[in-house]
């Protein structure tokens, strides 16, 4: 592989994607008529809380009416201070999440400073756009994106739809087939003084409930120790919640529920 | 039909390599030092935006001297050549010796066939899994690649430099007498460079994905004296 050289005026600068596509790699799926059937991922939901965001996603992928996959991580680090997490073909969503970390390390590399929170949430619009072609043939990836900016010392999220629109909220998104029913716990619960704990304990909920009605959302799996992905991004940068707490977590989630049957069996 | 004067091709490489030694000894010098956890490099750089020393990959680090704007240009291409290399193979695949037999490549491709050399000396950087197996590339304006262990000094006056240094590390030193040796050696008897003229970066072995890290002029102020 030679090392790119390229004129001043005819330079990709610090865009990665520029760069693959003037070596000749084309990134995403070019638009051939048909479809195909891939596994599926899940249920994402981030909210705010008073100090920066939490994340969280189920570990499960589906195809059609079958589990392919029971551990999968849909919700990543994308950079120290931000992160994202993906819904929709898992195929596709796994390589925007690749291109995605390595735009934003690129960029950093080759500019000297991190691209702004904003900036980001746009590069990943892009990648959205890009797989348009591929999402009209079924192979749809919905990615949320947060993080914590460090111009204003605040947490920030937003979702996309399909075609790359970018929307910003200010208290939480959720993405996926479950994403009705985990947006509506976190909507119901969600406070502007919320702490990280209280806010780790509505996303784990969130996608608790989402498990229990939607079929394609993964629960937390005890047997296995498989528990949602879950983490915060402060001031600190990215925190991914350790497997014990979340354990506990699901416990007392557990507990709350028989006491809501009467602690009897149904 | 008027003819061009013969030169000598001897004459013409001795011009050039002149040419380049002369502007790469305008600029200041820079050290490279194995310490006991990593590599530290550290330049007289007076500027804090125009940068010396840089990553290139998770355990890579660059390093020139001369002209900026050249040594600049080398730097972004070794980025794009190893964030290219990292994305079709596997980030595993990405090692200094490569870049480092690029960067050969294209300064002696240049310093043959162009009207003008590179002004520049650059450094190539990896930390292995332990000491043994750190590399140190150090790439001259011609091309010659030369693989050093321990320490190895870019720039003007680099043999006065390296002599300063010798005597000093017998043994691996600490990040904060890696630090102050390379100060020392970078400042020689007559000047006395502090923090703020120091442009300092490490390879750090501790297990993190991206080893390269900034020091900052409070961090190197600490470090040199204590």
């Amino acid at each position: 592989m030679a090392m790119p050289f390229f004129a001043p005026g005819d330079n990709p600068g610090a865009s990665f994607l520029d760069l693959l596509r003037r070596t000749g790699v084309e990134p995403f799926a070019a638009g051939e008529v048909g479809r195909v059937n891939v596994p599926h991922a899940t249920t994402c939901v981030a909210l705010r809380f008073g100090s920066g965001v939490v994340m969280a996603g189920d570990r499960r992928a589906t195809s059609g009416n079958l589990i392919s996959h029971r551990s999968m991580e849909k919700v990543v680090e994308a950079d120290r201070f931000s992160g994202v997490a993906i819904a929709g073909a898992a195929g596709p969503a796994m390589e925007m999440i690749k291109l995605f970390q390595l735009q934003l390390e690129h960029y950093e590399k080759v500019e000297g400073m991190m691209l702004s929170l904003e900036g980001k949430a746009n590069q990943l619009s892009m990648l959205v756009r890009g797989n348009l072609p591929a999402a009209m043939q079924g192979m749809v990836v919905v990615p949320i994106f947060a993080g914590f900016d460090t111009a204003t010392g605040t947490g920030r999220l937003w979702d996309y739809d399909p075609t790359g629109g970018r929307y910003e909220e200010k208290e939480y998104v959720a993405t996926g087939s479950g994403s009705l029913h985990a947006g509506t716990v976190v909507k119901v619960g969600w406070r502007s003084d919320l702490d990280e704990d209280g806010a780790v304990r509505l996303a784990v909920k969130a996608l608790w409930e989402a498990a229990d009605a939607d079929s394609a959302t993964g629960g937390p799996d005890a047997l296995r120790g498989i528990y949602p992905v879950t983490a915060t991004i402060t001031s600190n940068g990215w925190a991914r919640v350790d497997d014990a707490r979340l354990a506990s977590i699901v416990e007392e989630l557990l507990a709350e529920q028989r006491a809501r049957n009467g602690g009897g069996q149904r | 039909m008027s003819m061009p004067f013969y030169v000598a091709p001897e004459q013409i490489m001795k011009d050039r390599a002149d040419y380049a030694r002369k502007g790469i000894a305008r600029g200041r010098a820079l050290v490279a030092i194995q310490y006991d956890a990593g590599i530290a490099i550290v330049a007289e750089n007076p500027s804090n935006t125009l940068r010396k020393v840089s990553e290139i990959y998770d355990r890579i680090a660059f390093a020139g001297v001369g002209k900026y704007n050249e040594f600049d240009q080398l730097r972004v291409a070794g980025v794009r050549a190893a964030d290219l290399k990292g994305y079709q193979y596997s980030r595993a695949d990405v090692d200094a010796r490569s870049l480092a037999n690029q960067y050969a490549q294209i300064l002696g491709q240049t310093f043959t066939h162009e009207m003008k050399p590179l002004e520049v000396e650059i450094l190539v950087a990896e930390i292995g899994v332990d000491a043994a197996h750190d590399q140190l590339f150090h790439i001259l304006y011609d091309g010659t690649v030369l693989d050093e262990k321990r320490f190895s000094v870019l720039g003007g006056d680099a043999e006065a430099i390296a002599g300063r240094l010798t005597p000093d590390l017998s043994s691996t030193p600490d990040l904060a007498l890696a630090i102050k040796v390379a100060n020392r050696a970078l400042s020689g008897p007559e000047r006395n460079l502090v923090a703020d003229d120091l442009e300092v970066a490490v390879l750090r072995r501790n297990g993190a994905r991206r080893a390269f890290v900034r020091l900052d002029d409070a961090e190197v102020e600490r470090l040199l004296a204590n």
